[in-house]
């Protein structure tokens, strides 16, 4: 008898890895293509597309789509934008949403709860609805800059990283969590005479974690695949982030060699990005259920 | 003293330098062909002359992505951030002029006497834009091909007509030899399927819209001669004579070369690559299906801004590029049509006896600009979603005209378009 479950045990251990190394084969597959296609010239990943050599250093290998996708586009400058507005936008939200959470959960002030609701009925409204009111809106505001006050925002950074601080989503992902805190921690802090920033910035912040990281991913995956806003607020060449960047890719004859270098490097930041939060993003995901 | 002098000099130099420097007016110029290294050197070469060559303006250039072109200088038109030139597709020139984005070029018409007809972008009877260059498409085949199927060569003056055209295809296709006799290109959606596909519904009589008036589509999207139009294009894919929408993208690109198709509906840009391929490849005019035989025509021109406060020198810049040299010159890094014969004489591709010759020839011909209106811009998505669905196996009548009540629709929603 016991035999018999060590062999079952034995089996669904199998059959477990076997249905898991399928999951990741298809996962992976995709990268895989991108990574082995950037190595290939034009027509010969054309022509193994129909089959497995798709996914394999095979034929004529090289670095040249690399060295061509280099020449093309000023791809260092695209993937410092991104990084830049993306790394900068992701702390002010942190900071600014989780503070007005702290706001919603903690103190007592008039209007509250309809202000939360305004806040996340925001979720459902998509982003291109309000593009072009939000492009009027920017190209009229006032900047202090080196030149002294302008009119328009277009054509910077700040104008990729302001209207995408606050969002409706990261700020209910922390209410939700500082709900989950225990309240009387927060009232002995009271007691013991702590202030509100104290209280926010050394009792709650630090029990904080797993929110943060996932508010942290899901903001950086929205705001490096940036396209959009960028596209319509950005002249100048000189602020594109990487996605607008692919578009240079895109000529009357395309060369899918280049393309697939260009996306080779534009996912390293990411993959860096979930290699150094991976065990967060995991927790995270176990902590709150949310997908990235 | 001489320290005095030396100073002064000094000092009239500066302020020479800075006045001339204060009294130069910057042209900002934006172009859609960021990514495109030859075109680039080729328009920064023009810039170069022409800043070098006066000292009123200095053009500044600001290049684009193509694809999303169109939507970067709409947006810039609502910001009110539009620059002194810009460069539009000449398809999508009257929308822009209509929509007030640009305003009538003030250049010496004499210039562009010569020009093809394609690059010359009027609206409204007044010239908003002018290209450097064309592009045309061909029939793509080889002389092997024609000779192993025993068929005649056409030419420009004596194209096939549609019966030669379908018996050309009818032995392709039973010769066996390959997985389609046509190649139209179904993958490449967006603007090739007006661009290619409707010389073929005018071949046949019709058109997306009634030019006499561009108030309605009616009768010309849906009247006899486009019925047999539509009755002809969903044959092609029924019978199986061409790939229909599901082509693999990989093949429209690689399958003419790779001996998968007999013939090839595909333009002046993929034509260098198949000569590279077969030194037999043939460029075989539009058949005619009753009514002449026509290509899609006008490309990316150049038009100056309706808010440019600069915009004599906008045009004296646009103007001054209309040399032959650089129009040649922007042929050669591209592999474009130059806009006139005597550029093309200047060309490694369409002089006389070059490679490419005969595109050049195609767009004198056959040329016909898309439909000159402001609605273009939704007749071409309207027509697209047509035609991929005949070729889908929609009802043919009834496609039709949805599509013509879809335009009318339209032109009444826009008040006519300021036709």
């Amino acid at each position: 008898m016991a035999a018999i479950n060590q062999d079952n045990r034995g089996l669904r251990l199998i059959v477990r890895y076997a249905v898991l190394t399928l999951i990741a084969i298809i996962f992976i597959f995709p990268v895989l293509f991108m990574v082995m296609s950037s190595f290939k010239p034009n027509l010969q990943l054309l022509r193994d597309t129909s089959s497995l050599r798709a996914f394999l250093p095979v034929g004529d290998i090289s670095l040249d789509n690399y060295y061509d996708a280099f020449r093309r586009a000023p791809i260092g400058l695209f993937v410092f934008n991104s990084v830049l507005v993306t790394g900068v936008t992701v702390l002010l939200s942190l900071f600014f949403c989780s503070l007005a959470a702290f706001s919603f959960v903690y103190l007592n002030w008039k209007g509250r709860d309809l202000a939360l609701t305004i806040i996340i009925a925001t979720l459902i409204i998509p982003f291109e609805t309000i593009a072009i009111p939000l492009l009027l809106f920017v190209s009229k505001l006032p900047w202090i800059g080196l030149e002294g006050i302008e009119i328009g925002w277009l054509d910077s950074y700040h104008v990729q990283i302001i209207p995408w601080i606050a969002d409706g989503l990261t700020v209910f992902l922390f209410v939700q969590y500082f709900k989950d805190l225990p309240g009387e921690l927060i009232e002995a802090c009271r007691v013991e005479g702590a202030s509100w920033w104290q209280i926010y910035v050394k009792v709650v912040m630090p029990l904080s974690g797993p929110v943060i990281a996932t508010a942290a991913i899901l903001k950086f995956l929205v705001m490096y695949n940036q396209y959009l806003w960028p596209l319509i607020v950005v002249q100048q060449e000189t602020y594109r982030p990487v996605l607008v960047g692919l578009q240079y890719f895109f000529q009357l004859n395309i060369t899918w060699g280049e393309i697939m270098a260009y996306l080779t490097i534009v996912t390293i930041p990411v993959l860096a990005i979930y290699l150094v939060l991976q065990r967060a993003f995991i927790a995270s995901i176990a902590s709150t259920g949310v997908k990235g | 003293m001489k320290l005095g002098t030396t100073l002064g000099a000094a000092l009239v130099a500066s302020v020479s330098w800075a006045s001339m420097a204060a009294a130069q007016t910057e042209l900002s110029l934006w172009y859609h062909g960021a990514g495109n290294e030859a075109e680039s050197t080729a328009l920064q070469l023009i810039i170069d002359d022409f800043n070098a060559s006066q000292s009123d303006y200095t053009v500044v250039v600001e290049s684009f992505p193509q694809e999303s072109y169109n939507d970067s200088v709409v947006a810039a038109a609502l910001a009110g951030n539009l620059p002194d030139i810009l460069d539009v597709d000449g398809p999508v020139m009257p929308n822009w002029a209509w929509a007030g984005y640009l305003q009538p070029l003030d250049i010496n018409e004499g210039v562009i006497e010569n020009f093809l007809d394609g690059p010359k972008g009027y609206w409204g009877g007044e010239l908003y834009s002018i290209g450097f260059w064309d592009a045309a498409i061909a029939m793509m085949s080889r002389q092997s091909t024609l000779d192993a199927l025993g068929l005649r060569t056409p030419t420009i003056d004596s194209p096939w007509t549609g019966d030669e055209f379908m018996a050309a295809l009818d032995a392709a296709k039973a010769s066996g030899d390959y997985d389609f006799a046509l190649d139209l290109g179904m993958p490449w959606t967006g603007e090739w399927y007006p661009y290619a596909f409707s010389p073929f519904l005018q071949s046949f009589g019709g058109d997306i819209v009634d030019r006499s008036s561009y108030a309605t589509a009616e009768g010309a999207l849906n009247g006899d001669a486009a019925m047999a139009f539509g009755n002809w294009w969903q044959s092609l894919f029924a019978d199986g004579y061409a790939p229909g929408t599901s082509q693999d993208p990989a093949d429209r690109d690689t399958g003419f070369i790779d001996g998968k198709y007999a013939f090839s509906w595909n333009g002046n840009w993929a034509a260098l690559g198949a000569l590279e391929a077969h030194d037999d490849v043939l460029f075989l005019p539009a058949p005619d299906f009753g009514n002449g035989s026509y290509i899609g025509a006008a490309s990316w021109q150049f038009g100056v801004a309706a808010t440019s406060e600069n915009a004599e020198g906008a045009s004296a810049f646009i103007e001054f590029a209309l040399q032959d040299n650089y129009l040649a010159n922007f042929s050669n890094v591209t592999g474009l049509i130059p806009a006139t014969s005597t550029a093309a004489a200047m060309t490694d591709n369409y002089a006389e006896g070059g490679a490419l010759e005969v595109f050049f020839g195609l767009s004198e011909a056959q040329a016909l600009v898309r439909p000159v209106t402001p609605g273009y811009v939704v007749f071409a998505k309207v027509f697209e979603k047509a035609l991929a669905d005949i070729a889908n196996g929609a009802d043919v009548a009834d496609t039709l005209d949805a599509a013509a009540d879809e335009i009318n629709a339209d032109i009444e929603a826009n008040s006519g378009y300021g036709h």
